[in-house]
């Protein structure tokens, strides 16, 4: 398998001799740091803009740099621009870093932030994000301003997602004569299997599914960074066992995630660093609205919310591996409305039956995928057993993800499980997707099959999107879950826990985060 | 000129079993899932998607997409693979010898260890070590393999520290372009060993059993009694006049145990992250590669025609009164 990297890896081969040169010259080389890891899966391209994933933006933080990022307690963080500030109502200046250059050895300036953002904005997982700009517009080399349609509160959360592309790099014609800068879905670009970023790491050499080694970039422009990493060796190992088995024998200095069963074990495990944080993505069912009668009650909706016994899940069945929810918006979000609580109380669920004549029950139907998300299946075991006791007798289908989407596009069940993680980060982008009233037009409601339509929510969240004030637009927000908890909208499980692990002496608590994007720039391993 | 009339039936018949294939893989690839899901975000929107779905031609009548299929998989294009942005072929190229290292390793081991072990329990059925060996192999038969790997990787790489627990190691030879083995390298080899032991332990039991029992009826016939009353030395009777008798019927059953050893291969790259055909087909299966998907089995048909063939024409090796087609006897 041979990958067209000759620029990159001539790059990095000058790249080397430079800092070879640098050692000769009197300058202290540093020692030469290799870490290993392994995740579950490897990035599927190397177009930062070619698919809006976890695993593409993982890769994004390695290999380029945002404007800003969040930290650990989800401020934002100087990157490429080393301040901003609101100009007026639609206009936010950015002061780029200077002195910065990418891999190709290319400058980087206010242009390749405007053919990043046009770029995004061509891409069809990206551009729903960006839509909101109206462009980018040059001031100067290092002062970009980032203009949006109409008022528009999530710019910086955006800018995380800005990670500048190397304009020079990809403009023009590839061997095939296709323009280097296309972002095509079925079939191979330019970009994704050449990069050029600013980031900490060059790709050396990569075999999709087998290994992506990447070795530190010399002219990093941070050099305050404490990181010490030098070479990165990563591989994929798909199979839970044998990734906690190669961070145990000692095959990999670094994993995630690791599996709920061997969490307790990792813990115990001497020369073992383990780490877990409460994640952002929200397990929930819905109650299909349309094909339920009983489902338009607000009071059967309640009875089931209060039937399910989501602690008991998140101790039994996620072996506390997950935070228990009430709401959408996780801790630490703005949308958080921390008066809400989970609410378990099965004499509640069975008055709530009977006040709304349902005492004896009905028959419904039911699914959930059974590899999505951590313990999807036996969740929705759980759920159905539970729901009998307040007789709602459940006939539960759990399928393969790859089968499960085109099932809940259809909305082929009365109660259906989807999982959300928000995009930007912000709790309106919950509701946009699960809760609004469905409209093909805009999009809103996409992944709402429980059909819950609430007019002042819908207005609550429209409201929201362009209101710049940031502890105005966070009551608004939490009075969204407010109503949505009172209305019993859906039935909120749990956020799903982060977990990462490493041996001893590798400091992977400083670099983790709750987007679960590690910062490996900044890894320090003794 | 009977083996040549034998090879060209063999051959129609190949690309009869692959054409089938490919239509039975064709017509339920829509039970496979949405490839879409697979290759776009979750918040792009339905109108977006459905607009890629066109563009790729999923939209298109069932028989145009097949007859669009068949004009390409003549001219030797599968289709490109969704994930690996590469033909379907070029991807299975890359895999294939990954997967030819560890059917060896296990082959080896499986010769190896049942050869031996079937001609003692057959020769000394009481011994301690033939009642060991039958105990074993009703436990082993009975052991999924996904739990033997993982006791393996434990045991051998967690515990002991002595072998690598995933992956081919870094010091691969690349003996023709494109076709790199671990064979060659002590780290090669290291890598080698748990994937094949777990690969093997699937079928030892069975050899055992099979080389075992054949030999038994073997050694009941006339000619090993005559063997015997002639005088001949144990040595000669067992190893020369019993076992190649015994061996007939062992050649078949591998050559039909090769076709399944490619079906657990699956499950032994997957738990061992074995970048092999095995693995790359249940990674098709989850992402809705249905290009992959359906040039793996297509591929997988053909390996099944070509080890029949070759398992046939040992046979003739073996037993001369075999005649491949109806030739005047």
């Amino acid at each position: 398998m041979t990958f067209q990297f000759t620029k990159i890896a001539t790059g990095a081969l000058l790249a080397c001799a430079v800092a070879v040169g640098a050692g000769i010259a009197g300058v202290a080389p540093a020692e030469a740091k290799t870490l290993r890891m392994a995740y579950d899966a490897d990035p599927v391209s190397l177009d930062p803009q070619e698919q809006l994933s976890g695993g593409t933006l993982e890769m994004a933080h390695m290999v380029f740099d945002p404007l800003v990022r969040f930290t650990k307690e989800l401020e934002y963080e100087p990157r490429l621009a080393e301040s901003w500030e609101q100009i007026d109502d639609l206009t936010m200046r950015f002061h780029l870093r200077e002195g910065v250059v990418f891999h190709s050895g290319n400058p980087f300036t206010a242009e390749d932030v405007v053919f990043t953002l046009e770029r995004l904005k061509g891409s069809p997982d990206f551009k729903a994000l960006f839509e909101p700009f109206e462009g980018a517009k040059i001031i100067d080399d290092h002062t970009v301003d980032l203009v949006t349609v109409e008022p528009y509160p999530l710019v910086l959360n955006l800018a995380t997602y800005l990670f500048p592309m190397d304009k020079a790099f990809y403009t023009g014609t590839d061997d095939n004569g296709k323009p280097k800068d296309a972002i095509v879905k079925h079939g191979s670009t330019f970009a994704s299997t050449n990069a050029s970023g600013t980031g900490p790491f060059v790709v050396r050499a990569r075999e999709q599914g087998v290994r992506v080694e990447f070795e530190r970039f010399a002219d990093y422009w941070d050099t305050e960074s404490p990181g010490n990493v030098t070479e990165i060796i990563f591989t994929p190992i798909k199979e839970d066992p044998t990734r906690v088995a190669s961070l145990l024998s000692g095959g990999v200095d670094f994993i995630k995630p690791v599996p709920p069963t061997d969490l307790e074990r990792l813990g115990n495990e001497e020369g073992v660093n383990l780490v877990t944080m409460g994640g952002t993505r929200i397990i929930t069912l819905q109650m299909n609205q349309d094909r339920v009668e009983a489902f338009k009650d607000p009071r059967v909706r309640q009875a089931i919310v209060y039937a399910i016994n989501n602690q008991g899940i998140v101790d039994k069945i996620m072996k506390g591996f997950a935070t228990v929810a009430a709401q959408q918006s996780a801790p630490g979000q703005v949308g958080h409305a921390a008066d809400l609580k989970p609410r378990y109380d099965l004499d509640k669920a069975k008055a709530l039956m009977a006040e709304a004549g349902y005492e004896d029950g009905f028959s419904i139907t039911m699914m959930a995928p059974n590899n999505r998300y951590v313990n999807d299946d036996k969740i929705a075991e759980a759920a159905a057993a539970m729901l009998a006791r307040i007789n709602i007798k459940v006939d539960l289908t759990t399928i393969p993800k790859a089968q499960y989407w085109p099932e809940f596009d259809v909305r082929a069940a009365d109660i259906m499980m989807i999982g959300w993680h928000p995009d930007t980060e912000d709790s309106a982008n919950y509701t946009e997707f699960l809760l609004m009233t469905p409209d093909a037009e805009t999009g809103y409601g996409q992944y709402n099959s429980g059909n819950y339509s609430n007019p002042e929510v819908d207005k609550l969240i429209i409201q929201s999107q362009s209101m710049v004030d940031q502890e105005a637009r966070a009551k608004v927000l939490q009075q969204v879950e407010r109503l949505l908890y009172e209305d019993a909208a859906f039935v909120p499980l749990h956020w799903q826990d982060l977990s990462w692990a490493s041996r001893d002496g590798v400091h992977i608590e400083d670099i983790v985060n709750v987007m679960d994007f590690p910062y490996l720039g900044d890894l320090v391993i003794d | 000129m009977a083996i040549v009339a034998f090879l060209i039936k063999r051959l129609l018949q190949a690309v009869l079993v692959m054409f089938v294939i490919s239509l039975i893989g064709f017509s339920i690839q829509d039970n496979l899932g949405d490839p879409l899901r697979e290759l776009v975000g979750q918040a792009v929107s339905e109108a977006e998607r459905e607009a890629l779905r066109d563009r790729m031609g999923l939209n298109d009548p069932f028989l145009e997409q097949y007859w669009r299929f068949l004009g390409n998989a003549v001219q030797g294009d599968l289709g490109v693979s969704y994930h690996f942005k590469r033909p379907a072929l070029d991807v299975i190229a890359d895999k294939f010898p990954a997967t030819v290292d560890l059917v060896i390793g296990a082959a080896i081991i499986i010769v190896l260890v049942s050869v031996p072990l079937g001609c003692w329990c057959a020769i000394q059925p009481r011994s301690w070590l033939s009642q060991a060996a039958m105990g074993a192999s009703i436990v082993g038969i009975s052991i999924p393999v996904f739990l033997t790997a993982i006791f393996l990787i434990y045991l051998f790489s967690v515990n002991l520290g002595w072998l690598p627990s995933f992956g081919r190691g870094e010091s691969l030879v690349e003996i023709v372009p494109g076709w790199k083995t671990g064979f060659l390298t002590g780290e090669g080899i290291s890598h080698l060993v748990l994937p094949s032991i777990a690969l093997s332990s699937i079928f030892l039991p069975l050899f055992i059993r099979l080389i075992r029992s054949e030999m038994m009826e073997v050694l009941e016939q006339d000619y090993i009694r005559y063997a015997w009353a002639k005088g001949l030395a144990p040595r000669r009777v067992w190893f020369l006049h019993a076992f190649k008798n015994t061996l007939l019927p062992v050649i078949t059953v591998g050559g039909v145990q090769i076709g399944l050893m490619l079906a657990y291969t699956i499950l032994t790259e997957t738990v061992f992250q074995w970048p092999g055909l095995g693995f790359m087909f249940i990674e098709a299966v989850t992402r809705v590669d249905t290009p992959l998907i359906i040039a793996y089995i297509i591929v997988v048909g053909l390996i099944f025609v070509v080890t029949n063939t070759v398992v046939d024409l040992i046979y003739t090796l073996v037993n001369p009164t075999v005649r491949l087609v109806g030739a005047p006897s």
